[in-house]
């Protein structure tokens, strides 16, 4: 067992792990914080995207042991106890979501896209969300909520 | 879906990282990004006993222009901006995988991992860039040439440690074009090429259709049919054999008439 001290959504936590134990499941399973959706499992679908020390990463395929120190924002994190974020407004108004399984990844990687840039284009978030895969919506809504929040 | 047990260390230098190789040997993983090892590791493709970690390797995340070359340490992430210095990295690392990868993934990992259809060895052959590889012997520079020498397979021995790539400057009046063609943006590609063009000289290789990126010799009047004639690509489930030549010609058509208008 290895101890491991990171901060998630603001809170810290002190735990020792296996290193084999992965981060998504560390947070799923050591934190009960179950926002955070494990499809793959591989870094394929995207439904685990989390901000590990400010950048979106796959959860799947860090193991738990590397984020020792940093810290880590979850689909918890980004409201709080307050108000929906202007993102998650927009994915409302938009419907840009139906069962949801894939939307705690999508705005965590929005949420990144947005950071960086401003005003990014619509081929720059369909580029984006390319690494979220969505089965319901056929993307059209999602693309139109993150546009709405980058012309705001 | 998850790994099997193993032994971790965390080195802090280069010099605890490679002495810890010496010791374990074939038993040991380098785990840099990840964005590949541990899907391998999920799907229990791979199980090592020991996976050693040198994302807090002091120093491999240094990037540094030497003669208009471009050092690149080891776990320098793909998403870094510094790299977008050198137009042949900032050409091919919009197709590396998705955002999310890239601000994990690192450079030498890829390098490393020589998946036959990543876009950074590709880049590495076509621009004759090289490798640093240290273990607890030395260290030497391997070609990009001769650092690929089968599909997941580089020229490293099994203690030694990729530190850093070197990418030299494109010249004054050459061009540089990359492209594939993949199911889904960020997926792997089922072709990909690059041409490299200067003073009439067109150097060319093609990724995913050979099992390392490979140099074509290629007719400068027909640069996409006399490359398909080169390859003899394995076709899979997404593509035949006739498929995947016909991308080649298309592909290498493409980057060389871009390459030139590059120049122009």
């Amino acid at each position: 067992m290895i101890s491991v001290d990171v901060t998630v959504n603001g809170r810290r936590h002190r735990e020792d792990v296996e290193p084999r134990l992965l981060l998504s499941d560390f947070l799923r399973h050591g934190l009960g914080l179950t926002g955070t959706h494990v499809g793959c499992e591989h870094g394929v679908c995207g439904a685990c995207t989390v901000r590990l020390d400010g950048v979106a990463v796959r959860s799947c395929l860090l193991l738990a042991v590397q984020a020792d120190g940093s810290e880590v924002v979850t689909v918890e994190g980004l409201a709080g106890e307050g108000d929906l974020t202007p993102l998650q407004h927009a994915f409302r108004r938009h419907h840009a979501l139906q069962c949801g399984f894939c939307t705690p990844g999508i705005l965590i990687a929005a949420g990144d896209l947005l950071s960086r840039s401003t005003a990014p284009t619509r081929d720059e978030i369909v580029d984006m969300l390319s690494g979220h895969l969505c089965r319901c919506t056929g993307y059209t809504p999602i693309v139109d909520a993150i546009a709405d929040v980058a012309d705001a | 879906m998850k790994p099997a047990a193993f032994e971790y260390e965390r080195p802090g230098s280069v010099d605890e990282a490679v002495a810890v190789l010496a010791q374990a040997g074939a038993e040991a993983k380098v785990l840099a990004g990840g964005q590949s090892l541990v899907p391998a590791l999920n799907m229990r493709l791979l199980r090592p006993s020991l996976v050693v970690d040198v994302n807090r390797v002091a120093g491999l995340d240094a990037v540094a222009s030497e003669d208009g070359a471009l050092r690149v340490g080891a776990t320098v992430r793909q998403a870094d901006t510094r790299l977008r210095a050198h137009e042949v990295l900032a050409a091919v690392l919009p197709h590396v995988g998705h955002t999310a990868t890239r601000n994990r993934g690192t450079v030498g990992g890829s390098i490393a991992h020589a998946d036959a259809a990543g876009e950074l060895p590709l880049a590495l052959v076509a621009l004759g860039g090289s490798a640093i590889v240290a273990s607890a012997r030395g260290s030497r520079e391997i070609p990009a040439e001769e650092l690929f020498v089968g599909p997941f397979s580089t020229a490293l021995t099994q203690d030694e440690l990729l530190v850093e790539t070197v990418w030299p400057a494109l010249a004054p009046g050459s061009g540089f074009a990359f492209d594939e063609l993949a199911l889904r943006g960020g997926d792997y590609a089922l072709c990909s090429a690059a041409a490299l063009v200067r003073d009439g000289d067109v150097r060319v290789v093609v990724g995913s259709v050979t099992p390392t990126p490979t140099v074509l010799e290629i007719d400068p009047s027909h640069p996409g049919d006399s490359a398909s004639a080169q390859v003899e690509p394995w076709g899979s489930i997404h593509a035949s054999p006739d498929y995947l030549r016909h991308l080649v010609r298309v592909l290498v058509d493409r980057v060389v008439a871009r390459a030139r208008s590059e120049v122009a």
